[in-house]
């Protein structure tokens, strides 16, 4: 077993014990790192000069016996998260050269833990897109078969804890940017509740959806995360003041009893086979565990992707407005005038996804179109969330597949927005209802491909679906396999 | 044909809130451009907005001094538009449910009747910044732009179009001002922009139902702007439609130099500002008891304090009006009646001297030098009789100068009035001597004469005679 292969658990123990330091086990991280980044490319942006000096205090700290759990761990950041003096890119050319004065709060909560800092992962374009084929710094290669795509938007942050560049990763979930990628890459993926985590310094895309989560090796590291990073933060107004629960204790091993929801409206046809079976799989394995299942209905489904794409790209419309060139990021140069600038700054520091959002959005918005777009489409999110209100009187948590299937080819959906959006379709319902699911290996297509499980639990409820997918964990094997680079 | 002019106001009030909106940052005027600023002031990715509640409170003291009703649950919404000095590409501000709504102010313009106008609505917002241009703050060349305006707190109170002329709205945008800065919410300096206004003016034939066509006119932010921009503006369109033209929808600008108003942007051109709920705020839930802990904090307003001043102190209307204008004003007549003093004389003292005083030297009635515990002093000496009303002039003024108590001066310089009708005499009868002439003209019927005798008297003893003793003595000795 090498250092990188480690578990946050795993190695916080060595660490404790001083069978390893910080410094080695990070040098060893940055070595992995150097070796296979050529043939994945999760990192935007590496920092080792960083990660040496956080390694060094944390064995300081180490030694003077005030160890927290992640203390001297090896992370990294979707670049979508402020880092004071080191560059944030947001994946895009419009922010690459913006370097901040401040940090995210979730990033300052997991330094007062003493964490090191490997570097920025690669995402796609604000956090728009499925693939990470959006980013302005290049695409993202799937640890398990490099000719396709980790999943996105927080591709880099899943394809670095596969590729075991990183113990864990932090990512943003608007859509399912931390699950999907977390499904196709095989690892764990929460995103929870939304108010659970600070977005403050998370540069924004959508405001009422995003959501902080962290993508892990297992499900004991995702909840050692989740106690990092929740919390009320008086920085941000809708981050929502309830005490943060011991997660890790909530890992009991027991789903005896506990009622799992089925959708019926997940289990459609044109499902792909592989990622059918594995449910079929996990519900026999919960079954022989003492888990009852209840058919539930989600009726509004159907309009979920529709009432995403109004609201998400109504507020990035508006979200992406700050970015004029005018007090930082990319500025054109040779402009005539005042709306030249910000014409040619705007057109040549986004991409075409991102381009693509910010119309539909200010077409939504529209004075005229107010009321028939983005109103309906408040409208509907309500439906949707009585929806999981209504299921959830008689269910503890809803089973559903991650994605439609595991991970597609580098370039097969990217000219066709429709189809590249609706791989969302299993987890957008979950951001517009505004409640936590995760991600949690379930089996692996016949090419070898991972395919993730999705557990929905009731708002603030991530105790009960970490225990539930710690549960699972501990009756497969799924979690263990590892992508050979 | 005869118009008649129909106006509305949307006045923009600065909060004087220590810290901005949105974020901690001062709100201070006149700092080194962009030095009070933060990621959220900024703009800057990844920063969020946090309600300062000290702007909600100001918000319903507003409120509930114009006779608004407050909205239980009301919401920030997003105003977007690209501006340099708009640094999030939107301005958060309210739409849909804002903090006030349903209030009304009643005006008086002098000979008319009282008329009550209608207030839509009061809503939050913060300020953009500004730009600089050339070579200022020591910029070489182009614009910069100042942040340290950005995300100070506004309320904007817009009116109904309930105003018929010019004189209404100027009325109307005055008590308004008096609200705002008896409350201690706005420093009301217009100059540095604290209290500005638009007005929405537009015509329509006597009798008329259907209003015509308005303008919106920016930057008028004066009294006297505001009387000469909506007189331009009235004018312009009543020739216009009296030429066979039409009135079209537009924002114009008024020029202070020309006093005219010039398009600025037509409809067409009209900014579509997509409003929409921001989402990083979440709903403003005001309860009844914020309400009420907030009304009873509320000073006593100028038009409550203004009646009161006519039936505790039996104050003219006129008198009581100008006692009002402004809170500070008011509590020092107060602090000079509750020493006792004679209100009417209180009264007479702050609308002449003090107030001649206050605009000779450019001071504020806050920082007088007088206080009144000096100038009930004063009028006590004159009430005793120690000097008289005009010999009390000359000792105000000392006062005002030196800071000096009335006593030490009238004692320092001989002020002390002469009652006596020994001395007095002496002086009369050393008058009459000398004006034998007059005295047989007075005497032979010319009554107006007696004034002359006085003032002959009253300037041989220095002004210190008692004019009444000089009157009393005088008419005796005239008569022979």
């Amino acid at each position: 077993m090498e250092l990188f292969d480690l578990s946050i658990r795993e190695l916080h123990s060595k660490l404790k014990s001083k069978e390893v330091s910080s410094v080695e086990a990070t040098g060893a991280m940055l070595a992995r790192i150097e070796s296979v980044e050529p043939q994945i490319g999760s990192f935007i942006t590496v920092t080792p000069g960083q990660a040496m000096a956080d390694a060094e205090a944390a064995d300081k700290r180490i030694a003077s016996g005030e160890m927290d759990l992640l203390t001297g761990i090896p992370l990294a950041l979707k670049d979508i998260f402020l880092t004071e003096g080191i560059r944030t890119t947001c994946g895009s050319r419009i922010l690459s050269n913006f370097v901040p004065p401040y940090s995210a709060t979730a990033y300052e909560k997991l330094k007062e833990q003493g964490v090191v800092l490997l570097g920025k992962l690669n995402q796609d374009e604000f956090a728009m897109g499925s693939s990470n084929e959006s980013s302005a710094f290049g695409m993202v290669r799937n640890p398990w078969d490099t000719t396709r795509i980790p999943g996105g938007s927080s591709g880099g942050s899943a394809s670095a804890v596969a590729a075991r560049q990183a113990t864990a990763t932090l990512g943003t979930d608007t859509g399912g940017s931390i699950r999907q990628p977390a499904s196709h890459c095989g690892c764990v993926g929460l995103k929870p509740t939304y108010g659970r985590v600070s977005r403050y310094g998370v540069i924004a895309y959508a405001s009422s959806l995003d959501q902080v989560g962290p993508l892990t090796r297992d499900v004991t590291d995702c909840a050692i995360m989740l106690g990092a990073l929740a919390g009320h933060d008086p920085k941000d107004s809708t981050s929502v003041n309830t005490p943060v629960p011991d997660y890790a204790a909530a890992l009991t091993g027991d789903v005896k009893g506990l009622r799992i929801g089925l959708p019926k409206e997940y289990f459609i046809e044109g499902l792909d086979p592989d990622v059918q079976t594995a449910m079929s799989q996990a519900i026999e394995t919960y079954r022989r565990m003492g888990a009852e299942f209840v058919d539930i209905s989600l009726p509004h489904t159907d309009y979920a992707v529709a009432t995403y794409y109004l609201i998400a790209t109504a507020e990035a419309s508006s979200n992406l407005a700050r970015y004029d060139g005018v007090r930082f990021g990319h500025r054109a140069e040779e402009a005539a005038n005042l709306l030249d600038m910000y014409v040619k700054s705007r057109s040549q520091g986004f991409g075409v996804e991102v381009k693509r959002r910010i119309m539909i959005g200010t077409y939504a918005l529209s004075s005229g179109y107010y009321d028939a777009y983005y109103v309906k489409a408040q409208k509907v999110r309500t439906l949707i969330m009585r929806d999981f209100i209504r299921a959830f009187e008689g269910v503890d948590v809803i089973l559903t597949p991650v994605a439609p299937t595991p991970a597609f080819k580098i370039g097969e959906k990217v000219n066709d927005p429709l189809q590249m959006y609706l791989s969302d379709i299993f987890t957008i319902p979950v951001n517009l209802a505004g409640t936590c699911a995760l991600s949690v290996p379930a089996g692996f297509s016949a090419d070898g491909l991972p395919i993730g499980l999705q557990l929905i639990g009731k708002p603030f409820g991530e105790e009960t679906i970490l225990r539930a997918a710690h549960a699972f964990e501990q009756a497969t094997e799924w979690h263990t396999r590892k992508a050979v680079i | 044909m005869k118009y008649q002019p129909v106006i509305g106001l949307e006045v923009h009030v600065q909060l004087k809130t220590e810290s901005k909106i949105f974020c901690g940052c001062s709100t201070a005027f006149g700092s080194q451009p962009n030095s009070q600023t933060c990621p959220v002031c900024l703009g800057l990715p990844g920063a969020l907005p946090v309600l300062n509640k000290k702007v909600v409170e100001f918000a319903i003291k507003a409120g509930l001094s114009t006779n608004c009703s407050i909205t239980p649950r009301s919401i920030f919404a997003r105003k977007n538009y690209f501006y340099p000095d708009l640094p999030k590409g939107y301005q958060i501000s309210q739409f849909e449910d804002p903090v006030c709504q349903h209030g009304w102010l009643d005006i008086q313009v002098e000979g008319q009747e009282t008329k009550r106008i209608g207030i839509t609505r009061i809503h939050m917002e913060e300020d953009a910044g500004k730009l600089v241009h050339g070579d200022v703050s020591g910029l070489e060349e182009g614009s910069g732009v100042d942040l340290n305006r950005a995300c100070t707190p506004l309320l904007e109170v817009v009116s109904e179009p309930d105003l018929r002329s010019s004189d209404e709205a100027v009325a109307y945008l005055k008590q308004l001002h008096q609200i705002v800065t008896w409350l201690g919410i706005c420093d009301g300096n217009m100059e540095e922009g604290s209290f500005r206004c638009d007005a929405n003016v537009s015509v329509m034939p006597v009798g008329a139902e259907k209003l015509g066509t308005r303008a919106e006119i920016k930057n008028v932010n004066s009294f006297k702007f505001v009387k000469l921009a909506i007189e331009y503006e009235i004018q312009r369109q009543i020739d216009l439609i009296e030429d066979g033209g039409t009135v079209v929808q537009e924002t114009r600008l008024f020029d202070p130099n020309s006093g005219k108003t010039r398009s600025m942007r037509g409809k067409e051109e009209a900014h579509d500002y997509r409003y929409f709920p921001d989402p990083d705020l979440v709903p403003l839930v005001i309860d009844a008891d914020w309400i009420e802990r907030t009304r009873s904090g509320l000073p006593e307003l100028p038009e409550q304090r203004r009646q009161r001043f006519m039936t505790e102190w039996a104050l003219s209307a006129y008198d009581a009006d100008v006692l009002t204008a402004s809170r500070e004003l008011a509590d020092y007549f107060e602090s000079c009646v509750a020493l006792q003093a004679n209100a009417k004389a209180v009264s007479n003292w702050i609308m002449g001297e003090i107030t001649r005083s206050l605009n000779d030297s450019g001071t504020t009635i806050d920082s007088c030098p007088v206080t009144p515990r000096l100038l009930v002093e004063l009028l006590k000496l004159i009430e005793g009789g120690t000097i008289s009303g005009k010999i009390a002039k000359t000792v105000f003024d000392e006062m005002w100068r030196s800071g000096k108590q009335p006593s030490a001066i009238v004692q320092e310089q001989g002020l002390v009035q002469v009652s006596d009708s020994g001395a007095i005499e002496a002086i009369i009868d050393e008058i009459l001597a000398r004006e034998a002439g007059q005295v047989q003209e007075y005497r032979s019927g010319k009554d107006k004469l007696f004034g002359f005798f006085v003032g002959q008297v009253m300037k041989a003893s220095k002004g210190k005679a008692n004019p009444a003793v000089v009157n009393e003595l005088l008419l005796g000795k005239l008569k022979g």
